[in-house]
């Protein structure tokens, strides 16, 4: 039980990252990205193909290049909280996601909403067959599965998922606060005034592209280290993790049922996604079949989006704030 | 696009501009026609891709966003019929020179009218809502992508994940000079597909019901105050595009070889008719049809080169290519 709490907590930390990046381009901006899984696979891929061992000798594998960087940065292991060839890793992951970003979100940035979502679809597919056939890259459908451990000799096996967990909350909470911070300042306010109104922040002297690609690079950045911290967690990776099923749809109903443009939301929503999604495997049996999860979560989607079109979110803050205000008011009521 | 913004800007880059598309356009032809064989494929996919993608470019016609769900309304559809064949209709292969037998013909127009119908559910108790309290386009569009899933899901829940068949026979091919090879059944998918593009023109120059949907889509308002009923129209709108995506999902297992029906068919598909919407100029059903031919033959003779499972790649290399030089698209309205 507590190992299935692990893995859980530590997939729930993972989708919020996506889900802050997706809150970027979508909550904060207006940028309708429906391929995450582009940007996902992306990073994923960097990570590990920067980090596995070279291919064996005896040619059960594809892939030609493999950057072994984890056994070449094996003198130096530890800085700070993180091994070296970890923080490369997801460096690499950033670098290569923002430089697609940008290549990306230059020719597309300027179309209308729904232009964007069929490049952005069509660039998340074309991401996933060219690392599906192209055998000599990504070892094809059987993937990459050498990718090593973090803290490897240091921390025993067994404790690997005790240990990983906290590696993805402190880079869950640096990018976190970094958001926020961001989000905060001036920056982010023009992000927002673009959301509710392009013409008027251009009128107001602001160059709308330029904020508009900055914020898709950063969203995009977000989500291949994401994909990073996607791989170092099961250390194997295939095409079939980033159809657009599981890498963006389950991203979108996170964003949506949190509530997008909400701090909070990626958090909450990927809680609660998540917890639909892996929590029904538990239910009686006709009702684990993960088709049901595909079925009711397509629903709740669609059901928050009329019926709460908010997200759970501010739901949340409005019962704390009954619930203060019955504290203030209980308080009230004793001081008489 | 970018590169327009630019060449627009003065007669001489407009002239390069135009050169270019010429030889574009004469390219495409030459590298069709010295690959017949798959070009003629390509019309054939292109007759389905053309079904799917006159609805979808329908729906953004009169709602001004791009349904995520009809790639999956297209599975449904199929997935009816396959339920009709092997559950309720007699057992029957091999009528005439096809691979099915006549209770195909029973089961398609049963699919239609059930896709349609479900596409009719969607808007009443979704997007009627969303469009009442004027939910941002991108919203409507996310709630299309839900339903997506839910379709999806609904099909796997009943029909499970495998591989299903259609029941048929194996039928030897039409051989014509210059290695062409038709399946009878691509005759019948684009003979169908012909037929319901005729009857969809008719019905939008020819019947009252036609006129009010283009004039709504032609100015939404100016048609509400001209006294058309635009509710009304949104349905009729998107019981035809749900016909026709039932249509063209039965159309799509039979075009098959072995008449296989996977739950991701449809879905699969949406990058191909994505771009043929956008190709043929989104919103005009006319630009849908010769967007997807363009897209269908470029998917089919990129095999001469490429592999076969680059084709959805293939399909949105074209739209990018197409885009660049005609932001509208083809057929696409100018201002």
């Amino acid at each position: 039980m507590l190992e299935f709490l692990t893995a859980f907590a530590i997939l729930i930390g993972i989708y919020s990252v996506f889900t802050l990046g997706l809150n970027v381009h979508w909550g904060y901006t207006g940028l309708f990205n429906i391929g995450v899984a582009g940007f996902f696979a992306l990073g994923a891929y960097a990570a590990s193909l920067l980090t596995i061992r070279p291919p064996s000798s005896d040619q059960v594998d594809d892939y030609l290049y493999a950057g072994d960087l984890a056994n070449r940065l094996e003198g130096l292991p530890v800085i700070g909280a993180l091994d070296v060839w970890f923080v490369a890793a997801l460096m690499a992951a950033s670098l290569v996601t923002a430089a697609v970003a940008l290549v990306v979100g230059t020719i597309t940035i300027r179309l209308r909403g729904d232009y964007l979502a069929i490049a952005t679809l069509g660039i998340a597919e074309s991401v996933r067959l060219v690392f599906l056939n192209e055998r000599w890259l990504g070892n094809g459908s059987k993937g990459l599965y050498t990718i090593p451990r973090v803290f490897d000799g240091i921390v025993p096996a067994q404790d690997y998922d005790r240990v990983y967990l906290v590696v993805v909350l402190v880079v869950f909470a640096a990018l976190f606060l970094g958001i926020r911070a961001l989000v905060h300042s001036p920056w982010g306010r023009v992000l927002r005034a673009i959301r509710e109104d392009e013409v008027t922040a251009e009128a107001s002297g602001k160059h709308v592209f330029r904020f508009k690609l900055q914020a898709f690079v950063l969203g995009a950045v977000i989500m291949g280290i994401g994909g990073a911290l996607y791989a170092f967690n099961l250390r194997a990776i295939s095409p079939s993790a980033f159809t657009p099923l599981l890498g963006t749809f389950i991203i979108w109903a996170m964003l949506v049922v949190g509530g997008s443009g909400r701090l909070y939301a990626p958090i909450v929503g990927a809680f609660i996604v998540w917890g639909i999604w892996s929590g029904s495997q538990f239910l009686p049996d006709p009702l684990s079949s993960p088709n049901v999860r595909y079925f009711s979560v397509g629903v709740l989607v669609v059901l928050v989006l009329v019926y709460a079109p908010d997200g759970v979110t501010p739901l949340l803050s409005r019962v704390r704030e009954r619930w203060t205000a019955r504290r203030r008011l209980r308080r009230a009521v004793a001081e008489e | 696009m970018f590169f327009t913004a630019r060449t627009m800007s003065s007669p001489a880059a407009a002239r390069v501009s135009r050169v270019v598309q010429s030889t574009l356009a004469i390219v495409f032809v030459v590298v069709a026609l010295s690959h017949i064989g798959l070009a003629v494929n390509g019309i054939f996919l292109g007759s389905i891709l053309a079904m799917g993608a006159v609805g979808i470019t329908l729906v953004f016609g009169v709602m001004r966003f791009a349904n995520i769900a009809h790639g999956d309304m297209m599975t449904l559809g199929a997935y009816v019929a396959f339920f009709l064949l092997v559950s309720v209709l007699p057992e029957h292969t091999g009528l005439g020179p096809f691979t099915f037998g006549f209770p195909l013909l029973i089961a398609m127009p049963v699919s239609m009218a059930a896709v349609a119908a479900l596409a009719v559910g969607m808007d009443v108790f979704v997007f009627r809502r969303l469009r009442l309290r004027r939910a941002n386009i991108v919203t409507i569009e996310i709630a299309s992508l839900g339903i997506a899933i839910a379709v999806r899901g609904f099909v796997q829940m009943v029909w499970g994940t495998p591989v299903r068949y259609f029941p048929n026979e194996g039928r030897a091919h039409f051989s014509l000079p210059a290695d062409i090879s038709i399946a009878p059944n691509h005759l019948f998918v684009s003979g169908a597909a012909l037929a319901l593009a005729i009857a969809l023109h008719l019905l939008l120059t020819r019947t009252k019901q036609g006129k009010a949907m283009r004039a709504t889509s032609d100015n939404p308002d100016l048609a509400r105050a001209s006294g058309i009923n635009t509710e009304r129209v949104l349905l009729w709108t998107w019981g035809i595009a749900g016909a026709l995506a039932g249509a063209a999902g039965v159309l799509l297992v039979i075009f098959n070889a072995t008449a296989q029906l996977k739950p991701t068919m449809g879905f699969q598909l949406l990058v191909p008719l994505f771009a043929a919407v956008v190709v043929g100029g989104i919103g005009n059903p006319y630009g849908a049809f010769i967007g997807a031919m363009l897209i269908g033959i470029s998917m089919e003779v990129s095999t001469a080169w490429a592999l076969p499972t680059y084709k959805p790649a293939i399909a949105f290399t074209v739209m990018v290519i197409v885009l660049l030089f005609r932001p509208r698209g083809i057929l696409g309205s100018k201002g």
